[in-house]
């Protein structure tokens, strides 16, 4: 049971956040230009990694805002947490 | 005073005497004795049979490390608690505990049988026995094997106790309260650091409470005064909060930890009543101070388990602690130092005690006070039988080869009537390792030790591998006040006398003269496995340590091998050629010691178990007699019964009245969420299939919504209440999961969109009243309100006043009957249900549930998402291809309605089903066949929905069906347990094709 600092509220218990897996997945802007396979490495492909994982997170019993965080799922170490949209830092 | 009550301590009130009983015979203790202690006093070491053999076991520690004197407490079925030790159990007037797995009785056990038999039961013989043949399992050989094992009897009824779970935050959290706790405790909380103190016992000291000796000097006191003196100032630090009875079971990443307090178990029946039982703390500290304290070992030989062997330390304990002698003619036998603490105690009080060690000799200063005072040492030597029953009398040593290897020499007898084991100390790292930690193997005394590494928590003490006094208090000072950054004060100018070990020498399973096949050198005491089973599952070809563990479930026991896991590593490493330190140890899993269910759950029992969710309407449902089902955490009427009626006959009058004159539907579960922003069209138009975009202000429209896969995910009407202001419907179980999604979109993918969401679930209340009759009931209650199809038509949306109450009228329909859906605010819900009955009355207006709502909708062919569909379905496979807009550039699960898997032909969709036999009921989720005589028979399908519809007069099934679009008209077949159903796939909307009634 972790500790997260939400970008808007501070830090809390992480049972207020739900994981919303992978970051930095960017939904196609244009889906129907792209072929099955291209449309399934979006759909489907979710690396899963031991190590440092960029994630996405959601403060769904908080603020509700979703942010980024940069965990290591091998001994759940938060390096970074970020808001939507900024840049991802460099770990 | 018994006979073995010989000493007078400070621990046990001896004027108060406290009566119990043990397999219901009445016995009397003190005050502060344990279950364990007052049992020793009365001269009983007897507790209980081993697990496999069924031997004599008895009270071998003093703590939770206890692997034989587990009891079964109290006897009425609510409250009795099977596995409990007695050595952790606090006396208390009328306990009633007694002995477990024996039977006829402890003195006389059948399975005693186990013990001669014996070799013919080695590790693994369960699993290689019973495999054959395989029907015997399951009525034959499980039963009886459960029969015959078993530790206690569980309750049969609920527990009436009550639990409670506390949060509590600080900035130090120290675990155990012995001397290194203690030391950390101060310092914290001197340094106005808010400390929690966590003590497993009901006082606090450790071990150094009861040390008496006189090797053992801390500022010029005896060990015991001095800390007795720092508990007494500890106890006056404002910003400490010392918690005894509490053990900790968890330590989480981030500094979370879990501890039990036992809060009444200690007291009188009488005085538990009405008290919380447990309490579970959660616990978030900034640091953590781990002073856990260490567990002596046992000594491995053969017949190592009778009763009347027991641990040094805990021998001291009951002695300099409780008062009581374990045995009046003791024998210790040792391969270190600190038995000759033990021995000194006892030849203190008068007590006959010899020593035999495993050493060569030892220059300590504690074994020149032994020595001075005349106790007898048998040098190089070692035990290699017991002798007794029920409980030990003899032992039978030899003198150790040069290399240790081997035993040497004649036997000699001794007689006993105790003997006080000690194979050294092992260092308690569950915590550390729990939280995440490394260990490293120190070889000089065998034992593993924390790597220190965290920069949030420490291990202090002999948890850390420092066993010596002057260690223990000198290096605990010092890594506190480094951990805790403070600088000043402290215990520097502590001064520690103390008799230091100089010679050391670990044998983990000790020579003997006959083969080991024929002796019995029991490692895991509860579980019965033997230093014989571990050598066999090597052999066997197991090598990782974790499987050799699970083999012969050495360590498997509720004491989880607290005693046992150090001497199988040892074994293990010494028959196999390794060393310890490579060959790891196995995980250290929460929770340190058993937690009861009571204290996991805590308070979240009966109706606090999940939250209920109730309309405001609630009330008048229950008034009249409805049944409730429960949808996601909602109470929603199932059916309203009149005279006895079952639900079958309920359902059928209350879906003719519907169709034939009017009902009424609490519709106000439905997940609401209010829409606004400039952008709120473009959203709907991106997460519907169908387009939004030229919906006039006042219509209703009908919305699927796919996830990215293309499946459906949810369903529901929105209504253009304003230029950019929607209220979307969704369904009761969906509403929290669509919300989460459309905030995901907006936020992550589509923030450029200007769109506010806000669920209004709870806020608005809904009667929804449909039949030939509504309109009429309609004009009743809005008087001055046009309800003729040109100025309300169909899909289409009006405020209206009630009682000066506003409404939302929509004139939408799930039953495929004119229909008005009235919502209100909440508050208003009941009012203005109580008002639609009134209206209603003349036209006989019939309350109605969800399981008429369903079969309505099936007859209308309407789906259910979650129960039509499975989160495999597309709305193509639901022939829904009509609400799949063609011009959209985009929505959400557009481009997978592309992929060759989503557009194959044979993918299972839906259709109707009409059962040859209209009488017939099809069972919901009943497998569909093609084909009855081709082996295997091939599953093509489900039913997914299956009533009898009343207005058809027929039975009615809906069901996807393997490329079940073109199969219109086919013969299938329906196989139940005793028939074939016969069935004819038909069009799915079985009434009203046309929607006449919708319009009329």
């Amino acid at each position: 049971m972790f500790v997260i600092n939400c970008p808007y509220c501070g830090e809390r218990d992480q049972s207020e956040f739900s994981c919303g897996g992978e970051a930095h997945i960017v939904r196609p802007k244009q889906p129907t230009e792209l072929s099955d396979d291209e449309w399934a490495e979006y759909l489907f492909m979710r690396k899963n990694i031991k190590g440092v994982q960029f994630e996405r997170w959601n403060h769904a019993h908080g603020c509700r805002k979703w942010f980024n965080m940069v965990r290591d799922t091998s001994n759940d170490k938060i390096h970074a947490v970020y808001k939507m949209g900024e840049k991802p830092p460099v770990i | 005073m018994t006979k073995y009550r010989i000493n007078k301590t400070r621990f046990v009130d001896q004027t108060k005497t406290v009566s119990f009983t043990f397999d219901g015979k009445k016995y009397h203790g003190f005050e502060g004795d344990t279950l364990a202690s007052a049992l020793l006093s009365n001269g009983i070491h007897l507790i209980g049979r081993s697990f496999k053999y069924h031997r004599p076991r008895g009270i071998m520690s003093c703590g939770s490390e206890e692997p034989n004197a587990i009891c079964q407490i109290n006897n009425n079925t609510d409250l009795t608690e099977p596995n409990v030790r007695a050595t952790e159990i606090e006396l208390y007037e009328g306990l009633k505990a007694s002995s477990q797995n024996c039977w006829p009785s402890l003195n006389f056990d059948i399975g005693g049988i186990n013990n001669l038999i014996s070799p013919f039961i080695p590790a693994g013989f369960y699993y290689k026995t019973f495999m054959w043949p395989k029907s015997f399992w399951k009525k034959i050989y499980e039963p009886l094997i459960r029969l015959s094992a078993g530790l206690g009897k569980s309750p049969t009824q609920p527990d009436p106790d009550i639990y409670d779970h506390k949060h509590e935050h600080c900035d130090v959290l120290v675990i155990g309260g012995g001397i290194s706790g203690i030391i950390s405790a101060k310092i914290a909380a001197k340094n106005n650091l808010k400390t929690i103190l966590i003590e497993d016992k009901n006082i606090l000291g450790g071990s150094t409470i009861y040390q008496n000796n006189k090797n053992f000097i801390i500022d010029n006191q005896k060990s015991n005064e001095w800390l007795m003196n720092e508990i007494s100032e500890l106890e006056k630090l404002d910003n400490l909060i010392i918690k005894t009875r509490t053990s900790l079971a968890a330590f989480h990443s981030y500094n979370y930890l879990l501890a039990k307090e036992n809060i009444s178990d200690h007291l009188p029946l009488d005085k538990k009543n009405g008290s919380i039982r447990q309490r579970l703390w959660k616990i978030r500290a900034d640091k953590v101070i781990v002073a856990a304290g260490a567990i002596e070992r046992p000594l491995i030989f053969n017949n190592n388990d009778r009763p009347g062997i027991i641990l040094a330390n805990s021998v001291k304990k009951y002695l300099d602690f409780y008062g009581v002698s374990t045995g009046l003619n003791n024998i210790i036998f040792t391969n270190n130092d600190s038995a000759y603490e033990t021995a000194v105690s006892l030849f203190e009080k008068g007590i006959s005690v010899k020593i035999v060690d495993i050493r060569k000799k030892s220059s300590s200063n504690i074994v020149k006070n032994a020595e001075d005072l005349g106790i007898k040492i048998y040098w190089n030597s070692t035990v290699v039988n017991t002798f007794g029953y029920k409980k030990i009398k003899s032992i039978e040593i030899m003198n150790l080869s040069e290399d240790g290897s081997n035993v040497t020499g004649n036997k000699h007898k001794i007689q006993c009537d105790c003997l006080s084991i000690s194979g050294g100390w092992t260092p308690m790292v569950h915590m550390h390792t729990q939280s995440g930690g490394k260990l490293d193997f120190r070889e000089i005394d065998q034992v593993f030790v924390p790597t220190e590494k965290s920069e949030n928590h420490i291990n202090v003490g002999s948890c850390n591998g420092d066993f010596e006094l002057e260690e223990i208090v000198k290096n605990t000072n010092y890594k506190v006040k480094k951990f805790l950054n403070i600088n000043e004060g402290g215990f520097d100018k502590i001064s520690v006398l103390c008799s230091k070990e100089s010679e050391k020498k670990n044998i983990w399973l000790l020579p003997n003269t006959i083969s080991e096949s024929k002796t019995k050198s029991f490692i895991d005491f509860q579980n019965d496995s033997t230093a014989k089973d571990i050598k066999l599952a090597l052999r066997e070809g197991f090598k990782s340590i974790e499987h050799v563990k699970r083999y012969t479930t050495t360590g498997m026991a509720t004491d989880q091998g607290k005693l046992s896991n150090m001497h199988a590593l040892g074994i293990i490493a010494d028959t196999a050629g390794v060393k310890m330190g490579t060959l790891g140890t196995t995980t250290f899993r929460p929770p340190f010691t058993p937690l009861t269910f009571g204290a996991i759950v805590g308070r979240s029992v009966g109706k606090f178990f999940d939250i209920v969710r109730k309309t405001s309407i609630h009330e008048w449902h229950v008034q009249n007699n409805a049944k409730f089902e429960n949808v996601g955490q909602w109470k929603r009427p199932w059916y309203y019964p009149i005279n006895n009626e079952n639900l079958h006959e309920a359902v059928q009058r209350e879906s003719k009245a519907a169709r034939d004159s009017a009902g009424i539907l609490d519709a106000s579960t439905l997940g609401k969420i209010d829409i606004q922003g400039s952008d709120a069209s473009e959203f709907l138009n991106r997460v519907y299939t169908n387009a939004w975009s030229k919906l006039g202000i006042g219509k209703c429209r009908y919305g699927l919504m796919l996830n990215e896969d293309g499946m459906v995910y949810d369903d529901g009407v929105t209504t253009r209440l304003g230029e950019n202001h929607y209220l979307m419907t969704t369904t009761t179980g969906g509403a929290a999961n669509v919300l989460s999604k459309l905030e995901d979109y907006l936020q992550t993918e589509w923030p450029e969109l200007d769109v506010f969401l806000t669920s209004v679930t709870d806020h608005y209340s809904t009667a929804s009243i449909c039949g030939p009759n509504s309109k009429k009931i309609l004009n009743k209650l809005f008087p001055n309100k046009d309800f003729s199809d040109e100025a309300f038509p169909h899909m289409s949306y009006q405020d209206a006043i009630i009682d000066k109450i506003e409404c939302r009228i929509m004139r939408i329909s799930f039953t495929g009957e004119l229909s008005y859906e009235i919502n209100v605010e909440s508050k208003y819900g009941k009012s203005l249900w109580e008002n639609c009955i009134a209206a209603g009355e003349e036209y006989k207006i019939t309350p109605y549930g969800t399981e008429t709502m369903h079969l309505l909708r099936a007859e209308k062919g309407f789906i259910i998402v979650g129960q039509d569909t499975d989160g495999t379905m597309t709305p193509i496979d639901l022939q829904m291809d009509w609400i799949v807009s063609k011009k959209k550039y985009d929505f959400i699960g557009k481009r997978s309605l592309y992929r060759s898997d989503t557009m194959r032909e044979d993918r299972k969709q839906l259709v109707g089903l009409l059962t040859d036999d209209p009488n017939e009921i099809l069972e919901e989720g009943a497998q569909i066949v093609s084909e009855l005589d081709k082996k295997p028979v091939e599953m093509i399908g489900h039913v997914t929905s299956s009533y009898f519809s009343p207005n058809l007069n027929k039975s009615i099934a809906l069901a996807v069906v393997k490329g079940g679009k073109k199969m219109n008209g086919q013969k299938l077949f329906v196989p139940m347990e005793n028939k074939n159903i016969n069935v004819t796939v038909s069009d799915f909307i079985f009434f009203d094709k046309e929607n006449k009634r919708i319009n009329a």
